[in-house]
């Protein structure tokens, strides 16, 4: 566990530099990641899809442009996108058997703005079925390993992303996060990980888990790097109507801005019973560090926070079971080879193309939505929503941004709650809130635990507030260094 | 509330996902635990709380009638399991119903 | 003996006339290629989102207005879940707790007087794609491009008491959508088509029978037959001591009967709940007056009109707008033909040949293959004397056949009426030479023998004769 000085270790600007300056060439960038892909993807799993060809190619025209000095900031930069993005000519299977051939005929729109910027796609990252896990286990493609400990899962739904950038498979990935799904594995990895208001990131080609709830994000080593990807990814797209018209915003203008007299909320539902001791004493750490910097802490309540997750639990899988029928065998992706009519085909192929939770979920989607039971279950959970909601607005008339734990513990080890649903839900307690809310919230490298494993923080803000939660972890990892280190089991090569 | 056998058969027939006996059982257990989980926000006095469905108090915005669309059913149905004449196919179906 | 009322509530299922999807950029056209016209939102690719089209808000505006409903300032889409192989995404957008067009009125005419038909409520969704079978065995083969065009459902209250009613509503709401020009009407192309709940109940009975539903009535002759053939099938269980079971039915055109799709215990769960892809649609009042100001003069209010002015009757002016391009034929007609009078003559020639004859043919107005001008010009000749009326009727289907211009028929074939005296004079000596003991009878009092020698005389003159002045000479002669 030391901090390093390679390539991979260059930020985003660095590296943009680096490319403007002829010192290093797309494809030579591109080639680093694609040899440390093929060195230590066997082991970590992080990437569904590689296609090197195809990467080299966005490489070289990339260079063209940098030749030409018609490149932007952040061209003939390699990143990877969470395998839930559509890419055009890609493999994109969401982590299941159900879209196992499926080639996307089409870019998303976060997609289609990385490649105009003229970033390089290096591949197409492993992630919970569905986006439906916090843990990896339920990718069809098997679960990636966390880089810091093989043992130990690298969270989820965006694992894979996140192991990605922590064992500098790529320099930023795209994530998604519909409950925590950016935010939980980015402070298992050791990464920085931001999820925008929603609406700031347009949805479209995003496959949906929970319409209303999910995100896309950057995920990065720094809140810098996440800043920069974040003015490539963010701005209003007419193909999705809950995508919001807002006027552009440079995401890296408050950086520097000192924290001096910047307010800062602990919900005390946050320190409660089930905060770990390890994680608990970072984050205290982490507050003296930013009262260090001039900020000051105020105590806040969030009173109705332990409701997060039963509302998410009725809300996440009702839109889910809709969302989720269009996967019939009929217009693309898996069908069951036999049946003997249409139900059976339909029951067989989505019996055979689903895991076990993305089915269970379904299952419970439909349920708490069939007759007699919406209002009990579907509308409370709405209620249960604004209260949230309501909850946030009020903690923000108190303070600038809200800090707490990502998570209630560091990574845990596979197989420790497969078994348990409930279990694993309740490692997203701190984040589910957040996405109810659609507010911005981020993960922060801030310690690891003894057993070396990664603990982060969460910077909560109002809404459309992400250029200051960037600055805040910015003005941070100026003074710590913990999102610099690098797993020890993939430090190889890593020193130039 | 909690679901008895029969009502996970009901609801795995709904959401047309094939569940064997043995594995009804299984659901049924899970999807309980969950249920129970979800309970507890029946503590709380939601009476005249309006629902919340977006984050945002935003409008739907609305296209012009304009198509822009163009004829990409090769490609669309280069990933289809099963076409012929142009059309999707799937089994026989008996009668129409919307 | 149980005398039974016949209740029926219509959900009409009206084509919106965008020219692209309700919630996709792609063509509406209809008749194109397979799956030529289904995008990557029309056939729910993993990924696409919905963008609803504001000319089929418009457009539902348009109807909402026009029936006097209450459009709130927001709506919302919902998600309807079923699974079925043409319904891509497995739901469809379609609204439920809060639609864009609620309650309002049409009124109906019938040959008892008019009647106000309540409706429910207006909606849009989307339709679904076509499945086709048998061109594939054991197969059934699905087209996407019909996916996602804008429908309008307007539900009526269950206040349509028997067949004909129910057809008299369809008719009205078919012209006025038509009217409105938000939907092309076309029922074989499936852009209007409808769903009837039948139920039944004794004769001053205050609760409703158990309703069936029947699905997919898309020709008016259909829907009538259909409910008529439900009605009666209710009435026959009910009266053998059965009980009617709620269910969806499909009716049979071609046995003329309707039968089980599936009973109320099978029936889909919809699981409906509000589309969070879809935010709210606001409608303000600024909006409203805009579509407003530019919507037509009305059925209703051009029906008023007619009376007012044209002094028609309610029954002949609520026919004559039942129909945008026919009220437009009408106005047309009245100034060509023009004076005093012109407007009551041209109903009549409207009503009494026209339409006959576009229901004989079983053919929409739009078909109507008789001129403005050349209508005209028929209603002048008989008029001014040049035809009789019966003649008229003749050169009618002379102009129904599109044998040429109206004069140039009368000529061809020698219509012109004779009112010649000395000609008529002629006609009627001949015939009371030819029909002596007819004549002695009238002479002894048998008033009736007047017709038989008119009919004779008439007969004589090739139906030539002027009828009138023919009469008065017959009268003239006999009493001489």
């Amino acid at each position: 566990m030391m901090t390093e000085t390679g390539i991979t270790e260059v930020g985003l600007a660095g590296l943009s530099r680096m490319l403007a300056k002829r010192q290093v060439s797309s494809v030579e960038l591109t080639q680093e990641f694609l040899r440390r892909i093929t060195q230590w993807n066997p082991l970590i799993n992080a990437f569904i899809t590689v296609d090197q060809e195809r990467s080299l190619a966005d490489a070289r025209l990339a260079d063209t442009l940098l030749a030409s000095g018609k490149g932007s900031l952040l061209t003939g930069i390699p990143l990877a996108h969470k395998d839930i993005f559509c890419a055009d000519g890609w493999l994109t299977t969401c982590g299941s058997k159900m879209l196992s051939n499926f080639v996307a005929p089409y870019d998303a729109h976060v997609v289609g703005l990385c490649k105009a910027a003229g970033m390089v796609l290096l591949g197409k990252t492993n992630m919970d079925e569905f986006a439906m896990g916090s843990s990896n286990e339920t990718s069809y493609y098997g679960a990636v390993k966390n880089p810091w400990d093989i043992a130990a899962v690298p969270g989820g739904s965006s694992g894979g992303s996140a192991a990605a950038v922590a064992a500098r498979l790529t320099p930023v990935a795209t994530g998604t996060d519909t409950g925590g799904s950016i935010r939980q594995p980015a402070a298992m990895t050791g990464i920085t990980g931001l999820k925008p208001t929603y609406g700031v990131v347009s949805r479209y080609g995003m496959i949906a888990f929970a319409s209303s709830l999910d995100q896309a994000g950057p995920m990065a080593r720094s809140a810098h790097d996440c800043a920069l990807l974040m003015n490539v990814m963010a701005g209003h797209d007419a193909r999705d109507s809950t995508s919001l018209q807002r006027p552009a915003e440079d995401y890296t203008r408050t950086l520097d801005q000192p924290l001096a007299g910047f307010r800062i909320g602990l919900p005390r539902e946050f320190f409660a019973e089930g905060l770990g001791s390890e994680v608990a004493a970072a984050i205290e750490s982490a507050l003296a560090v930013l009262r260090g910097l001039g900020a000051k802490t105020v105590d806040i309540s969030l009173p109705n926070s332990a409701l997060s997750i039963p509302a998410y639990y009725v809300l996440a899988p009702a839109e889910a079971s809709a969302n989720l029928s269009r996967f019939d065998g009929v217009r693309y992706g898996y069908r069951a080879p036999d049946y003997v009519d249409l139900d059976d085909m339909y029951e067989k192929t989505r019996a055979q193309g689903f895991g076990d939770e993305v089915r269970r979920r379904i299952m419970i989607g439909t349920y708490v939505l069939s007759h007699g039971y919406y209002d009990a279950y579907y509308v409370k959970a709405q209620q249960v929503r604004r209260l949230i909601a309501q909850d946030f607005a009020r903690a923000f008339d108190e303070c600038d941004v809200i800090l707490g734990p990502t998570t209630p513990e560091t990574a845990f080890d596979f197989g420790s709650k497969s078994d348990d649903p409930v279990a694993m839900y309740l490692s997203d307690i701190y984040t589910i809130a957040v996405n109810l809310a659609g507010l911005p919230g981020m993960s922060v490298p801030s310690g690891f635990d003894g057993r070396g494993r990664p603990i982060g923080l969460q910077l909560i803000g109002n809404y459309f507030s992400e250029a200051r939660l960037l600055g805040v972890a910015h003005q941070y990892q100026q003074v710590t260094d913990w999102h610099a280190r690098v797993p020890t089991l993939v430090r190889e090569g890593v020193s130039a | 509330m909690s679901l008895d056998f029969q009502d996970v058969r009901r609801i795995a027939k709904l959401a047309r996902v094939a569940v064997s006996e043995q594995d009804t059982h299984m659901y049924q257990h899970r999807i309980n635990g969950v249920l129970a989980l979800v309970a507890q926000m029946q503590a709380i006095d939601t009476q005249g709380v309006a629902p919340m469905a977006h984050a945002l108090d935003v409008v739907q915005s609305l296209r012009e009638d304009v198509v822009t669309e163009t004829d990409l059913h090769k490609k669309f149905q280069a990933i289809a399991p099963q076409v012929a004449g142009d059309l999707y196919l799937v089994p026989q179906v008996i009668e129409h119903d919307d | 003996m149980t005398t039974w009322e016949i209740v029926v509530g219509l959900e009409i299922h009206a084509q919106l006339a965008t020219r692209s999807k309700i919630f996709s950029a792609s063509s509406t056209a209809f008749g194109a290629a397979p799956n030529s016209q289904a995008s990557a939102v029309d056939i729910a690719l993993p990924g696409v989102l919905p963008v609803l089209n504001k000319a089929a808000v418009e457009y539902a505006i348009r109807f909402g207005l026009a029936v006097g409903a209450d459009i709130p300032p927001r709506s919302v889409f919902a998600r309807k879940n079923y699974f079925y192989p043409d319904l891509p995404k497995g739901y469809q957008i379609s609204q439920m707790d809060d639609p864009i067009v609620q309650g309002g009125r049409v009124t109906i005419v019938t040959e008892q007087g008019d009647k106000q038909v309540r409706l429910t409520r207006a909606h849009l969704e989307e339709d679904a794609g076509k499945s086709l079978h048998g061109d594939y065995p054991g197969t059934t083969g699905i087209d996407l491009n019909r996916a996602g065009t804008p429908l309008l459902e307007i539900v009526s209250e269950p206040e349509l008491r028997g067949a004909a009613e129910a057809v008299a509503y369809a008719r009205t709401v078919h012209g006025l959508v038509t009217w409105l020009g938000i939907c092309d009407g076309n029922m074989q192309e499936g852009s209007f088509r409808c769903d009837a709940n039948v139920s039944v109940r004794p004769m001053g009975s205050e609760t409703f029978g158990t309703r069936c539903e029947i699905k997919n009535l898309n020709s008016f002759r259909f829907l009538e037959r259909a409910i008529l053939f439900e009605a009666q099938r209710q009435i026959e269980l009910l009266e053998d001591g059965g009980r009617v079971r709620q269910e969806t039915r499909l009716y049979d055109a071609d046995r003329d009967e309707t039968r089980t799709m599936r009973s109320k215990e099978d029936a889909f769960d919809y699981r409906y709940f509000p589309d969070p892809d879809l935010l709210p649609v606001v409608v303000d009042d600024a909006w409203k007056a805009k579509i407003a100001a530019s919507m037509p003069e009305l059925p209703q209010a051009m029906r008023a009109r007619w009376v007012e002015q044209y002094g028609l009757s309610a029954y002949d002016a609520g026919i004559l707008t039942s129909n945008r391009v026919m009220a437009e034929y009408f106005e047309a007609l009245v100034q060509v033909v023009g004076g005093t009078g012109a407007a009551k003559l041209c109903a009549n020639w409207m009503m009494g040949e026209l339409l006959a004859a576009l229901n004989r043919y079983e053919l929409p107005f739009s078909a109507n293959p008789v001129t403005v001008d050349r209508l005209a010009q028929l209603i002048q000749r008989v008029q001014d004397g040049t035809l009789s009326g019966k003649l008229g009727k003749t050169v009618f289907d002379a102009l129904w056949q599109n044998e040429g211009e109206v004069d140039a028929i009368i000529e061809a074939r020698g219509l012109r009426q004779v009112s010649d005296s000395t000609a008529l004079a002629v006609v009627l000596d001949e015939v009371l030479a030819a029909f002596p003991t007819q004549v002695a009878d009238y002479r002894a009092g048998k008033e009736k023998m007047l017709g038989f020698l008119m009919g004779q005389a008439m007969k004589l003159s090739g139906g030539r004769a002027n009828p009138q002045q023919l009469n008065d000479m017959l009268l003239k002669k006999l009493q001489s």
